[in-house]
């Protein structure tokens, strides 16, 4: 359901992405791993038009991404997102941030949306935390609003931006247990994560993105276990045995 | 000390009228101004370049003119161009074109101190550049912005002493009428002066309580 054919991203002078050719679809979990600077965030930006892309071509449900057209509004709605550093609305408790999409983008009413939006906390294990606010809120259960926050507008895929990188070592695995049950749900996720423990049991295929190219891709299994490129294997040995 | 008591029960009355004129055009224009300076503010960050230069250039000009020479110039030159206003009205759309450049860049710099995750966070709900400012980015930009707007506001309800040079009878204009025909500069400017105090404190002391109300609300 998400296409990505030959994509080439700069900033300037600066080549990030190099050709990407990819395509998820509808209830796979695809990881995608490398070093940092490889273009995976950037990637993950480009399918929900946070950034632009030169040349090449990304669409969603045979729909161009393209930040020009109003369609992209739409295409947002369809393809949720999941931040590194949350981004919740501050100024708005739990339940609110929660509620804000389908109540005020999705027009829904206010009973049922507030509704859903309890349902949702409810799964992510923040029942007691509905009215809260943010900055009184942990990193792992801030996080885990974000992703009711994603769930609540019903989205066909949602992408996560190593939505662990910036969580206390103990907070990581509430997180990944959320995310693991929406696998077996069979969400549609594009996850960039160094959680390789986490991609080896949950996704389904992987991407290895090294120097703004897909260098390596196949099933989860495969490419963790034995990976073939040697930028992979370097990588893996080094994530896995930092020390 | 008796003297003073007794001659300021007889100038008082006289300087109250100016008050209620004082209070009447801060407030007019910093309405004014606080609208304006919302729309400059909005022009500068819309991301359309030739608004956000245009505005750009509009404040830089107003910022830098004198607020005397501002509203002599809307009080004397522009009925010559068919715009014939009272005194006034003059006064108070001269001080809120001047501070609505100073309070569309406090404004400006308020939004911009809104993170880019909360733009983004917005856009990724599928939110619309108009809405995500309403509801996202302007309620974060004005918690932010609180402390210099409310500096804004005082140094308005003090600068609204300038508006006397084109005969608005506001304190001060009461008060430099009053000492020229009484001669008793000490008493009548002692009285302007705590007059002033008497607007100005209360706001300070406001503003620092919506100051403390905001910062918990966060």
């Amino acid at each position: 359901m998400i296409k990505l054919e030959d994509v080439h991203k700069s900033f300037g002078d600066h080549e990030v992405l190099k050709g990407v050719d990819a395509e998820i679809d509808k209830g796979q979990v695809v990881c995608l791993i490398g070093p940092s600077g490889s273009g995976k965030s950037t990637l993950l930006r480009c399918i929900n038009g946070l950034e632009t892309y030169q040349s090449g071509q990304i669409s969603v449900d045979g729909e161009r991404v393209d930040v020009a057209s109003p369609r992209i509004h739409d295409i947002r709605t369809r393809v949720s997102m999941v931040f590194q550093r949350f981004n919740l609305f501050p100024h708005r408790t739990a339940i609110e941030n929660v509620m804000e999409g389908p109540r005020y983008v999705l027009k829904q009413e206010q009973a049922s949306a507030r509704q859903k939006a309890e349902q949702l906390l409810v799964r992510v294990g923040l029942e007691d935390k509905l009215d809260a606010y943010p900055s009184a809120l942990s990193g792992g259960q801030q996080q885990r609003v974000a992703i009711a926050r994603a769930l609540a507008m019903e989205p066909e895929a949602i992408l996560f931006d190593e939505p662990t990188s910036a969580l206390d070592p103990e907070m990581v695995g509430e997180v990944l247990q959320v995310m693991r049950a929406l696998a077996e749900e069979h969400m549609t996720m594009l996850v960039v994560t160094h959680e390789i423990l986490f991609a080896r049991e949950v996704a389904d295929s992987v991407l290895f993105l090294d120097g703004g190219r897909i260098v390596e891709e196949g099933p989860a299994g495969e490419v963790l276990r034995q990976p073939k490129n040697e930028r992979t294997q370097d990588f893996l040995r080094r994530v896995t045995h930092p020390v | 000390m008796t003297d003073f008591i007794a001659s300021a029960g007889v100038y008082l009355p006289i300087l109250l009228k100016g008050v209620w004129l004082t209070i009447a055009v801060t407030l007019l224009s910093l309405g004014l101004a606080t609208l304006l300076g919302l729309i400059w503010a909005l022009f500068r960050t819309s991301g359309i370049r030739w608004l956000a230069l245009a505005t750009r250039i509009f404040v830089e000009f107003v910022r830098g003119v004198p607020i005397l020479v501002v509203l002599f110039y809307i009080y004397f030159v522009m009925p010559e161009f068919g715009l014939d206003l009272t005194a006034f009205q003059a006064g108070v759309v001269g001080l809120a074109l001047t501070y609505s450049c100073y309070i569309g860049e406090t404004f400006r710099a308020g939004i911009e101190a809104v993170d880019k995750g909360q733009v983004e966070a917005a856009k990724s709900i599928g939110m619309k550049t108009p809405m995500m400012m309403r509801r996202v980015v302007l309620p974060q930009a004005f918690r932010i912005v609180v402390p210099p707007y409310a500096n804004n506001m005082v140094m308005l309800l003090k600068d609204s002493s300038q508006v006397s040079v084109i005969s608005v009878a506001e304190l001060t204009m009461q008060g430099k009428m009053l000492a020229s025909s009484t001669f008793d500069n000490m008493t009548v400017f002692t009285l302007v002066a705590l007059l002033y105090l008497c607007l100005t404190i209360p706001l300070n002391f406001a503003m620092r309580r919506v100051e403390v109300a905001m910062g918990s609300a966060k």
